[in-house]
């Protein structure tokens, strides 16, 4: 028996490979997502320094952070590399489209969420730089927004500068709109990365592909309650 | 008495590789709900023959769904809009009275155009040449029931056995990816015994011929699956993959 003719690197740029990339990658920014929208809950405890006790614990945690920023860097830029890539194939592989196209319905999965990956893909890019440009490089203890905690401590306040900015409509209901998007990218993310790691069978994928559509939804759900919940409570 | 249908339908007419394609419009007056849709086709070009015009190419052979041979779109669908069937097997009965219907080739760049709606599918062949296969002595036939299969396993080789290569799978895929076929000739054999020895390197093989030949990523769309005359499952893909990856660790 003779070895495939493959190596690791190889195997990444094949047509499996880059699904695995695009399903890894996937999955470290999901489990970003679900984290960071547990934290952003916080600011609905009783506890009015919950949020900014929570943020600043995490800015303490040092190269750990930093670690795990880098990591999640290298997630949305391979994710957003290979996502691109396949798109250009797409086009490469069918040069003259259909005049008269539709989908043959289930068991296709092929559905809103499923085609327009490639747009709320796009959308959320933009969405995080100009997330990351408000909140994590948006004004900080220089500024004048400090809080002090239960401790003490003086630290950025972070629950200021969210309740202004979700004060504003924009803000308020643009935020949604994206999450709602990023729920819709959950939905068709999930199983497939699933699927393109080749943990499938006939048995578990309706289980899977229903799991995909509740994790998305959860949340989708989980991040609008809260800018939803300052504007109206404001 | 079966009932009289007419039917317009805009077929995909190109005269050669090179020539460009439009679509044309014609009317069929006299068909019958019972015909299948190639036979609805055979009357449109008895008709065109008759008024001395070129007939509509399509390919077709057996016309009970096994060959494999025939394949277009029919109302933006592989094979037409009824599941599990093969555009042989879908009769006109399927549609209405005075409907109206787009015709078009399975289209992919690894598929080109011979002529009107008969595409080269001869990519499929050189995939199956890659490593479609499981490498044997042959000699003296083995005793039957020499190497036990479960029955599990010998249905599922089976359901992956059952792929006609019509390129179905291709042309309904929004990325015109190729990861049905290539996953369902890679299953067939290593769900077995016999062809799990050469699975990671079949797997290899295959993919990697698929990528050469030029068809797109797969997307999980499972659109593929919906179209396939024989249903077959995408939890191939994922076994494909599987067994891709594999390959980089084996020694």
């Amino acid at each position: 028996m003779s070895r495939p003719d493959v190596t690791l690197v190889s195997a990444l740029m094949s047509p499996v490979g880059r699904k695995v990339l695009t399903g890894v990658t996937g999955i470290g920014l999901v489990a970003f997502v679900i984290v960071h929208m547990i934290g952003n809950l916080s600011y609905l405890s009783p506890d009015p320094q919950a949020y900014n006790a929570y943020a600043h614990k995490l800015m303490s945690l040092g190269w750990l952070l930093y670690t795990v920023e880098i990591g999640l860097a290298l997630c949305f830029l391979l994710h957003a590399i290979v996502g691109v890539s396949i798109q250009v194939r797409r086009r490469q592989a069918r040069p003259v489209g259909y005049k008269a196209y539709k989908s043959s319905g289930s068991p296709s999965r092929s559905g809103y969420s499923a085609r327009s990956m490639i747009f709320t893909g796009i959308i959320l890019l933009g969405f995080l730089i100009l997330h990351l440009n408000s909140f994590k490089f948006g004004p900080g203890e220089a500024e004048g927004y400090t809080a002090i905690l239960q401790s003490g401590e003086e630290v950025r306040d972070l629950r200021r500068l969210m309740t202004e900015k979700f004060r504003e409509p924009l803000y308020a209901f643009g935020y949604p709109v994206v999450m709602v998007l990023l729920g819709m990218h959950m939905r068709h993310g999930v199983w497939s990365a699933l699927q393109s790691l080749g943990m499938m069978s006939r048995r578990l994928s309706p289980y899977i592909y229903a799991f995909a559509a509740l994790l998305g939804a959860l949340v989708a759900i989980g991040f609008l309650v809260v800018p939803l919940y300052i504007y109206f409570s404001g | 008495m079966a009932k009289n249908m007419t039917i317009n339908l805009r077929i995909w007419r190109q005269k050669s590789p090179e020539t460009p394609g439009k679509l044309v419009d014609y009317t069929v007056s006299n068909a019958s709900e019972h015909m299948s849709f190639l036979e609805l086709l055979d009357v449109l070009n008895e008709q065109l023959i008759a008024s001395e015009d070129d007939p509509v190419e399509f390919d077709s052979d057996c016309r009970e769904g096994i060959c494999g041979s025939c394949g277009v779109m029919v109302a933006g669908i592989a094979h037409g809009p009824q599941q599990r069937t093969a555009v042989c097997q879908l009769h006109m009965r399927s549609f209405k009275d005075g409907d109206t219907i787009t015709v078009e080739p399975f289209r992919a760049r690894a598929f080109p155009i011979v002529r009107d709606l008969v595409v080269d599918r001869s990519a499929f062949d050189r995939i199956i040449a890659a490593h479609g296969y499981v490498s044997v002595k042959t000699g003296s036939a083995p005793d039957a029931n020499a190497i036990p299969i479960s029955k599990d396993a010998a249905e599922e080789a089976m359901d992956f056995a059952a792929c006609i290569g019509c390129g179905a799978c291709v042309a309904a895929c929004p990325n015109g990816s190729a990861s049905l076929f290539t996953a369902a000739k890679i299953e067939h054999l290593a769900l077995l015994p016999q062809g799990q020895v050469e699975a990671s390197q079949r797997a290899v093989a295959m993919v990697d011929q698929m990528e050469a030949e030029g068809f797109g990523d797969c997307s999980n769309y499972a659109e593929c699956e919906a179209v396939c005359p024989k249903g077959i499952s995408v939890s191939g893909i994922a076994s494909m993959r599987r067994a891709y990856m594999k390959g980089v660790f084996s020694k």
